[in-house]
């Protein structure tokens, strides 16, 4: 079985595969107009010098998440 | 109709600029407008819009650059305002101004807008900037596969701009007809939306975009929800929302809350 964690466990240079969003409302509206819909790949590239927000590149963008919304996206690892 | 228009403006067809933040919007709004702007409140509402007056092979349009956001689902201040505009204002045309270097996230909002409205023109900005990273925009495919047109353009250099208005005239006058792309949800949120939209349009006037106001209501969008309680009718709108809301998050995925009258898409 794959393993789930959230996006905040993803290291720069490494990608991952939406599985789900831990989330309701509003925010999880936003979380899906930004690109992070089940089934897209997802990778970290860099942490900010304070360690929060991340950038992540989805579907061509790149979009800066703080831990607690990274903290919503689940992810299997990508290979 | 549209915004509280300047005088001498008042008549001209009203063409408003839509797209994701950094698209270039602004550059194309002052590139079609020049000197001839002012910002003005439209009716009801405190928000201010930038407007301008655009002049196209001897026809002056109302230009109004709407502010920029990833979405119309009102979830910040300027999604509200742009989604209520494009639902309420009804202007006469639509620029989605897009990003030619990532096309695929404009395209969320690009698709929104298209449930909205069908006189649409898609504007593919910065294709200059795409071409330099090795990205080549084939705008007639883009304008085939959402049936709307698509013009490529540099907006801060004035090339594509002609384009842009050529089509938006075409709209205007009923020359160019457009078939846009629809989007089809799930049956059991086709069929909340089917039993929501009347009682939306109904609060309205009309010509108002009551399809898109009842997607917003089932996404729990307040504003709209408000608007379906006011004491002055039943509250039959809102009754319809909390049937629709468990059949909705069976559709999502989501775990099935008890609330309204009933535990599924029970009838009226």
């Amino acid at each position: 079985m794959a393993r789930c964690a959230s996006l905040r466990f993803l290291p720069p240079g490494q990608t991952g595969i939406v599985s789900g969003l831990v989330a309701e409302g509003l925010v999880r509206r936003r979380l899906l107009d930004l690109g992070f819909v089940p089934g897209t790949v997802i990778r970290a590239l860099r942490r900010s010098p304070l360690g929060d927000p991340t950038a992540y590149g989805v579907r061509g963008s790149t979009i800066a998440l703080r831990g607690a919304d990274a903290d919503r996206v689940m992810i299997e690892p990508g290979y | 109709m549209g915004p509280s228009p300047h005088p001498r403006d008042a008549g001209y067809p009203v063409v408003a600029l839509a797209g994701n933040p950094n698209t270039g919007k602004s550059t194309l709004f002052n590139a079609l407008t020049g000197l001839r702007q002012h910002t003005g409140n439209w009716p009801g509402k405190t928000v201010l819009l930038a407007q301008g007056v655009a002049r196209h092979r001897g026809v002056n349009y109302t230009i109004v650059d709407l502010p920029g956001v990833y979405s119309l689902l009102a979830g910040s201040v300027d999604e509200r305002v742009a989604s209520d505009y494009l639902c309420l204002q009804r202007p006469d045309v639509v620029v989605v101004v897009m990003d030619a270097t990532c096309l695929e996230r404009n395209l969320n909002l690009a698709l929104q807008v298209l449930e909205v409205t069908d006189k649409v023109v898609l504007c593919v900005n910065l294709i200059d900037e795409a071409r330099h990273r090795g990205i080549e925009l084939d705008t007639r495919a883009l304008a085939a596969g959402l049936g709307v047109p698509a013009v490529g353009a540099v907006a801060r250099a004035g090339h594509g701009l002609g384009e842009v208005m050529d089509a938006v005239a075409g709209l205007c006058t009923g020359a160019i007809a457009t078939s846009p792309r629809r989007v089809i949800y799930e049956p059991e949120i086709e069929e909340a939306l089917r039993r929501l939209e009347p009682r939306v349009a109904k609060r309205l006037p009309p010509g108002a975009a009551a399809r898109w106001l009842a997607v917003r209501a089932l996404c729990g969008d307040l504003t709209v929800l408000e608007m379906l309680t006011t004491p002055a009718t039943s509250h039959a709108g809102v009754r319809e929302v909390s049937l629709a809301t468990p059949a909705i998050n069976v559709a999502a995925g989501l775990p099935v809350s008890g609330r309204g009258g009933a535990g599924g898409s029970a009838g009226p």
